[in-house]
């Protein structure tokens, strides 16, 4: 019955809504977590067991070198990889308790709860109203048209984007700039209320300025959002995140607070990858 | 510990540590030196320490310089950083060791009355060797990272400070019974104040060697004995 009860966006993943937050030893609100998650493609294994919690309103970060299984993981919290497939997942993914592998759930319901922004700006090659408006219309999040020039506008505008483009807003997204670009699809992202963002590498096809405008909105976007970041740039990681998780060879080395992986982490792998002494 | 992949990232590392190292080498000597000068009443020693301290001066400026452009073009991070750290703040201590130095050695040049107390030299004399001890243990450590030696540096201040409280009073006795002792006493009481205070920056150094090895920090609740705590009674 409780089904019938609930509203569109939400629906049949909050079967076990009434169940308690899960909550770290330090009180706050696990939003995702993972359990003895294994990955294979084919027959490589690419992820060995990693735990690893995801606090609500916080930026964690996963570092690591290339082909650690830092991008498998992320890709794994909103099930990027059903894309691959030789793609195998085993063990548990949580949203808040609803299990992000059960069967039953609506795969693309989960990616409005779990939006993702990519490395390269990949702006739909339509205006930058339709870009943001898109997701709204098909989620059927918006009641009229004002309602959803409401959506994008505070969506550009919580991206940082709305006094750049508000006089443009029917040229195409790809017209702009990288950074505006990523922004785009920030907004876009966001635009469907979801509750976490993943970001795999935004801004590694960035110039230091927009990469700048990226962390700044970062900092604001986790008031109301979960972020997952994914980078190659430890200097963006101690930046931006509170927490930050290290990867290597598919496994969770270490994670923990920003400031303490980047000032004394316990793993000597840890600081021999973070100090550059990698190899 | 592994190298850099960036070979010259390695390099200037061992540079801040060899320079270092080299500065806590000139702040013994001129330590010693000064001491030398005041109890044998050597005014040409004193005045060449006096000069060798602006040595010291610019080595500390060179490295502070040195610190502040890998920080900005290497963004060192974790042990890295808190070696740059470590070094940057030692060699603060370092170059304030030299200062106490200077001013001892200006003081034996002020003291003009014939410095000829034995009981009191013998007393500026151990806490001295006590003191540089503890310098000369702490630099030891810096290169050989014992964190056992860096926590009995720490520790054992506190036998640098009981000397000091124990000259204190001397020293007051004899001014009180001598009034014509007052000026050499007073300078004395100096020296002996810039020997305590070499103690305490042989402690920091400690505490920073200490962060630098292990991340974390010492404790900081050594008990404290010094002249104020008993100085009501005398």
């Amino acid at each position: 019955m409780a089904l019938e009860m609930t509203t569109d966006t939400e629906s049949a993943m909050d079967t076990t809504m009434s169940a308690p937050p899960a909550v770290s030893a330090e009180g706050e609100t696990l939003k995702m977590r993972g359990r003895d998650v294994k990955v294979f493609y084919g027959d490589k294994q690419a992820l060995h067991g990693v735990d690893l919690d995801v606090r609500k309103n916080q930026v964690t970060a996963l570092i690591g070198p290339s082909g650690c299984g830092k991008s498998t993981f992320l890709r794994c919290l909103n099930r990027m990889n059903d894309t691959i497939d030789i793609c195998r997942v085993q063990g548990d993914i949580l949203l808040d308790n609803d299990d992000v592998y059960d069967p039953r759930i609506d795969v693309v319901e989960l990616r409005a709860r779990v939006g993702m922004v990519f490395q390269k700006p990949n702006p739909f090659p339509k205006s930058i109203f339709e870009n943001v408006a898109y997701g709204p219309r098909i989620h059927g999040l918006a009641q009229g048209k004002s309602d959803l020039e409401d959506i994008v506008a505070s969506s550009l505008q919580r991206a940082g984007l709305f006094e750049e483009v508000k006089d443009r807003l029917d040229e195409p997204g790809t017209g702009l700039s990288g950074g505006q670009q990523q922004r785009l699809c920030i907004a876009r992202a966001i635009a469907v209320s979801p509750e976490v963002i993943l970001m795999d590498e935004p801004c590694s096809a960035l110039d230091p300025i927009a990469t700048a405008k990226v962390e700044e909105l970062m900092d604001e976007l986790r008031q109301n959002y979960t972020i997952v970041i994914v980078t190659h740039s430890m200097q963006q990681a101690a930046r931006v995140s509170q927490r930050t998780a290290f990867f290597h060879l598919g496994n969770l080395v270490e994670e923990g607070l920003t400031n303490d992986i980047f000032t004394n982490p316990k793993d000597q792998r840890t600081q021999d990858y973070i100090t550059g002494r990698f190899g | 510990m592994k190298d850099h992949i960036v070979s010259s990232f390695n390099e200037e590392l061992k540079e801040l540590a060899g320079r270092v190292v080299e500065m806590g080498g000139l702040a013994e000597t001129l330590v010693h030196d000064a001491v030398t000068a005041l109890l044998r009443q050597d005014r040409e020693l004193a005045t060449r320490t006096i000069a060798a301290d602006q040595r010291l001066d610019n080595m500390q400026a060179e490295l502070e310089e040195l610190c502040i452009s890998v920080i900005a073009r290497r963004q060192p991070m974790a042990s890295d950083l808190r070696d740059i750290i470590a070094a940057m703040r030692i060699s603060n201590d370092l170059e304030r060791v030299g200062d106490m130095a200077k001013n001892i050695g200006k003081r034996t040049l002020a003291i003009e009355s014939e410095f000829n107390n034995k009981q009191l030299a013998v007393g500026v004399e151990h806490m001295s060797d006590l003191a540089l001890e503890q310098l000369k243990a702490v630099l030891d450590a810096y290169t050989s990272g014992d964190l056992e030696v860096v926590q009995r540096v720490h520790v054992r201040d506190d036998e640098v400070d009981a000397l000091y409280t124990s000259l204190f009073r001397q020293l007051l006795t004899y001014m009180m019974e001598d009034p014509r002792s007052i000026t050499m006493c007073a300078h004395l009481l100096f020296c002996a104040k810039n020997i305590e205070r070499i103690g305490d920056h042989a402690t920091n150094i400690a505490e920073n060697i200490y962060y630098m090895i292990s991340g974390s920090h010492l404790p900081t609740d050594r008990p404290k004995t010094d002249e104020l705590a008993q100085s009501t009674t005398v």
